[in-house]
């Protein structure tokens, strides 16, 4: 069994070996990633299952000739869950991404796409697995390069190019806090085994601000988010369905991986992570609100959901650490979440990248009416739309209920009326509820006005539903959401052993989590019954119609006789009210010219709203650095005979210093 | 009981809206419709024909059966002051909330299913304002759950007396959450100060213009799960005060019954001597709600 969690990590080189062998117009890249992940996730499935299963975990420790660190593989609970989305979507994002990459063919060369896939879901799987601090970094690596190279991939268009340099940093400079973190960790500990990690005490609150740093820029914390909305829309949609779906998780992982090893947990993390995680999730739902571009509008939708993540965390940390036993639900809401959210995810950026490529436009204002011309898309997106709001019966709600029952338990049945944890129960109880009406806005806004109604411009007309290849992994996904969300008693068991191995202490709040299974269980019966009710009124309703007159029409212009699509609700005036009630937070620009004459001439109007962490934090700061940096060019100028000067300067230097 | 409060709520429902047009009649100086008007309008709307506008597609024809769908499945888990609701179990105070949700996310797309500008802007406001209002709400809940030790609304609910209410001096609190659920009840069911049901004219509407384009028997869901909603709603404010008063299941039965119809009456004297707010204003008054039950949860919880 051990050697099996070898074969996935085998499989996805072998494939990309091949890949980067393989002829460069070669048609068959795409089947070989293909197979390579498919032979990963059919053996992976095995150790998966038995570490889940509750069978122990796995360890694989081999030779290595490296001066620092060893090759020394394991898979524990932790690892196994989050494998779950690295293995399974990988596959679905490269079924996908066979039909995705085929009008990219007469321009680039889609192996590469194919190669550097296959090195992010063997760097994620890595990621995972490394049980070694100098392992972990270059899996990290590995993982964070492929990813660069793949939002590289369409490099002929100057924004792509400027993503690849925003995402290339924002990983750089997270990195850098890992790297102070392992090394103060090792330093500790003695080593950079994650077995001689464990019971860290000394450093704990430095290594925690480190690790929410460099962590938190991958996972896309709110104020580390800004490469996000840059890269996703940049990459081919299957490759930031894969990033934002799980990339993005690692940095969750990364994080809970390094509470596990601290001996005792500081209610001020629970404290920390609760307030980053407001902040995430609300300044997250409100910036995707506002946004034309729906891959940017599902990036900013994806800083939502990990402040959702750490709100989970937060109020799990802080409830523990507090001895609540309700704390244990939060961790596994949050686990949960990162799963349930992997699958929506990536369904909704695949079904964007559809759009986009049906279309050939992201603006959501051009689009509308796609729901006759695309109805399988538009049946996939409203299921996901409706999973990503946290609606019943599918599986958001299950996560984000049990972060609400968390936290309503924190408040409600705390023994020692702790003053501080019900502040912050209650806090993330009414922040949670905000954020799920706002996302209602938000996905109400993207299907209405991309699938509903006329379409506004003429990019919609020769639109149609992808072939089966592209479809199909869509359909999979969002059966996944239904069956997590009617399912949801199961997979609560399925989370249990997870949860209770990261609070490794609250083994026996089990019982919490047995609770809320059996909860997720009822709240399945009354959906079955809501489903029965709308099945017998849609009966009644055809029942009552059957002998009348029922005709088409245009829809009722309130007179007026001449309304064309143009005139439709678009998404910028859906949000109008929004950005007017938080106006102080947008800092919005709108233009629209001409106009004040009494005979007014051709104008247009047109709003924008810029994040304010890149236009007063990010862009000031390294526009800064770089006319800092600029005036260091007078030593560096290019100038070889500058350079022969510098060497002959040196040489002497170190002459007379030894002869000193 | 339990069933027989559900046939009750599905029964009188609409009846709600004949109160309040009648209040409002009176205060115009005018007969007002008879009292059973609502029912006619339901039987009469629902022998009508159809016509649908050839833009809509199949969310248009689902939007009124999923909305009275979870009014109806809301309306289960909902107890009627002392009377525990059909279906009851830990933490049905989310589904409560979030099942409403879902009846929402289809009538905004119904609405902006057809197309017209009208509809989506009612579409825009209503989903903006309830968005503001779920805080609220949810903590409001939370602080009945920590007066009551309880995360189901049943237990919530059955757990209010009047000792509780006076011994504890929580009389001011409750003040505090009665005003905040009402605001949310007039913002959830559009009524004025935040909508105007009598109008769809562009300057007021949010939910009368969303169902512009519905007729037939997709209207009569519409309103009559529009009544239900109002009914539920009611029942949280109602329930608070209730228990106070009798102990007895049919004694609770029948004051809800009286108290939902004085708060008809309340809705429509507010709605003879007051304007619409702006629509700017709004958001503030969600703001007051939240407040509001944020003080209600401090004092209980201090």
């Amino acid at each position: 069994m051990t050697i099996l969690i070898l074969l996935p990590l085998l499989s996805y080189l072998v494939s990309a070996f091949l890949l980067l062998i393989s002829k460069k117009k070669s048609s068959s890249s795409g089947l070989i990633a293909l197979a390579g992940s498919l032979i990963a996730a059919l053996c992976g499935i095995f150790p998966v299952v038995h570490v889940l299963g509750g069978q122990g975990s796995l360890d694989f420790m081999s030779v290595w000739n490296l001066p620092l660190g060893s090759f020394h593989l394991h898979m524990d609970l932790l690892s196994a869950w989050f494998c779950i989305p690295v293995l399974f979507i990988s596959v679905l994002a490269v079924c996908y991404g066979i039909g995705y990459m085929s009008h990219y063919k007469t321009q680039y060369s889609v192996k590469y796409n194919w190669f550097f896939l296959q090195l992010l879901s063997g760097g994620m799987y890595f990621v995972l697995l490394a049980w070694d601090g100098i392992l972990f970094l270059m899996a990290w690596e590995i993982m964070s390069f492929a990813a660069w190279f793949l939002v590289m991939f369409d490099h002929k268009k100057k924004e792509v190019r400027r993503a690849g340099w925003v995402y290339l940093a924002a990983t750089h400079l997270g990195t850098a806090f890992l790297f102070a973190m392992f090394i103060i960790a090792s330093n500790e500990s003695g080593s950079f085994d994650f077995n001689h990690m464990a019971g860290l005490s000394a450093s704990v609150n430095i290594l925690f601000i480190l690790a929410l740093i460099g962590f938190g820029s991958k996972a896309g914390l709110f104020g580390l988010h800004v490469w996000l909305p840059e890269a996703h829309p940049a990459a081919p949609s299957h490759v930031s369905g894969l990033m934002s779906g799980v990339m993005i998780k690692a940095g969750i992982y990364g994080l809970i991986r390094m509470v596990m090893f601290m001996d005792v947990w500081s209610p001020w993390w629970g404290w920390t992570l609760i307030a980053i995680g407001i902040c995430s999730g609300l300044g997250g739902v409100l910036y995707a609100v506002v946004q034309h571009d729906l891959k940017q509008l599902l990036a900013y939708s994806s800083v939502e959901n990990i402040g959702i993540i750490c709100m989970g965390f937060g109020i799990g940390i802080l409830g523990l650490s507090y001895g609540n036993p309700a704390g244990i639900i939060g961790i596994a809401g949050a686990l949960l979440h990162v799963l349930n959210h992997s699958v929506f995810k990536t369904v909704l950026f695949l079904s964007a990248g559809s759009v986009a490529h049906a279309t050939g436009t992201r603006n959501i204002d051009s689009m509308g009416g796609l729901a006759r011309k695309m109805p399988v898309t538009s049946g996939i997106f409203v299921i996901a739309s409706l999973s990503i709001c946290g609606l019943p019966p599918f599986n958001g709600f299950v996560s984000e209920v049990m972060i609400y029952l968390s936290s309503y338990k924190s408040a409600i049945f705390n023994s020692s009326m702790n003053t501080d944890l019900m502040l912050a129960a209650l806090a993330v109880i009414s922040v949670l509820a905000l954020i799920g009406g706002l996302a209602v806005m938000c996905f109400t806004k993207v299907f209405g006005v991309v699938f509903l109604g006329e379409s506004r411009t003429d990019c919609c007309q020769g639109s149609e539903d992808p072939p089966p290849s592209m479809l199909w992994p869509m359909i999979i996904l969002v059966f996944c959401c239904a069956l997590l969300g009617f399912g949801g008693a199961g997979a609560v068991q399925m989370v249990i052993p997870v949860a209770q191995s990261v609070c490794s202490s609250a083994a026996y709040y089990g019982g919490e989590l047995t609770a809320v299974s059996k909860l997720m269980g009822q709240i399945s019966i009354l959906m079955a019954a809501f489903i029965l009710f709308c099945l017998l009124l849609w009966a009644l309703r055809a029942y009552l119609q059957k002998n009348r007159t029922i005709s088409q029409g245009p829809t009722w212009g309130c007179g007026y006789q001449h309304g064309t699509g143009r005139m439709q609700y678009t998404g910028s005036s859906y949000v109008e009210p929004l950005l007017y009630a938080f106006r102080t937070l947008f800092h919005s620009k709108y233009k629209a010219p001409g106009g004040r004459d009494i005979l007014p001439e051709e104008s247009y109007f047109s709003s924008h709203t810029p994040d304010l962490f890149m236009k007063f934090f990010y862009t000031p700061l390294f526009s800064f650095l770089a006319s800092f940096f600029a005036k260091l060019r007078i030593i560096q100028n290019g100038r070889l005979n500058l350079y022969i000067f510098y060497i002959i300067l040196t040489l002497g230097g170190i002459l007379i210093w030894g002869t000193l | 009981m339990p069933l027989i409060s559900l046939l009750t709520a599905l029964i009188l429902a609409p009846f709600l809206r004949s109160i309040i047009n009648k209040v409002k009649a009176f205060f115009a100086g005018k007969q007002g419709p008879p009292l059973l008007q609502p029912y006619y309008d339901l039987y009469k709307l629902s022998r009508k024909g159809a016509v649908y506008s050839s833009v809509t597609s199949w969310v248009f024809r689902a939007g009124p059966v999923v909305a009275l769908g979870t009014s109806v499945t809301a309306l289960i888990l909902m107890p009627t002051a002392r009377i525990s609701s059909l279906f009851q179990f830990q933490g049905d105070l989310l589904l409560f909330a979030y099942i409403l949700g879902l009846g929402r996310f289809f009538t905004i797309a119904a609405a902006m299913d057809t197309g017209s500008s009208f509809e989506g802007m009612g579409a825009s406001r209503e989903a903006l304002y309830s968005a503001l209002a779920e805080p609220g709400l949810l903590l409001g809940l939370g602080g009945l759950g920590l007066i009551t030790r309880s995360i189901s609304l049943s237990a919530m609910y059955g757990g209010i007396n009047v000792d509780f209410v006076l011994s504890r001096g929580l009389l001011p609190a409750f003040l505090f959450i009665l005003v905040a659920f009402f605001i949310i009840l007039l913002a959830e069911n559009s009524r004025i100060p935040v909508d105007d049901p009598t109008t769809h004219l562009e300057l007021t509407m949010i939910h009368e213009v969303m169902i512009l384009d519905h007729c037939g028997v997709d209207l009569a869901m519409i309103e009559y799960a529009g009544a239900l909603k109002i009914w539920l709603m009611g029942l949280l404010i109602t329930g608070l005060i209730v228990p106070v008063f009798t102990t007895s299941l049919r004694g609770s039965l029948a004051l809800s019954i009286v108290s939902l119809f004085l708060m008809a009456m309340l809705i429509g004297i507010i709605e003879s001597i007051m304007a619409r707010l702006k629509l700017i204003r709004i958001p503030r008054l969600m703001a007051v709600a939240f407040i509001f039950a944020a003080f209600w949860v401090i004092w209980v919880a201090g």
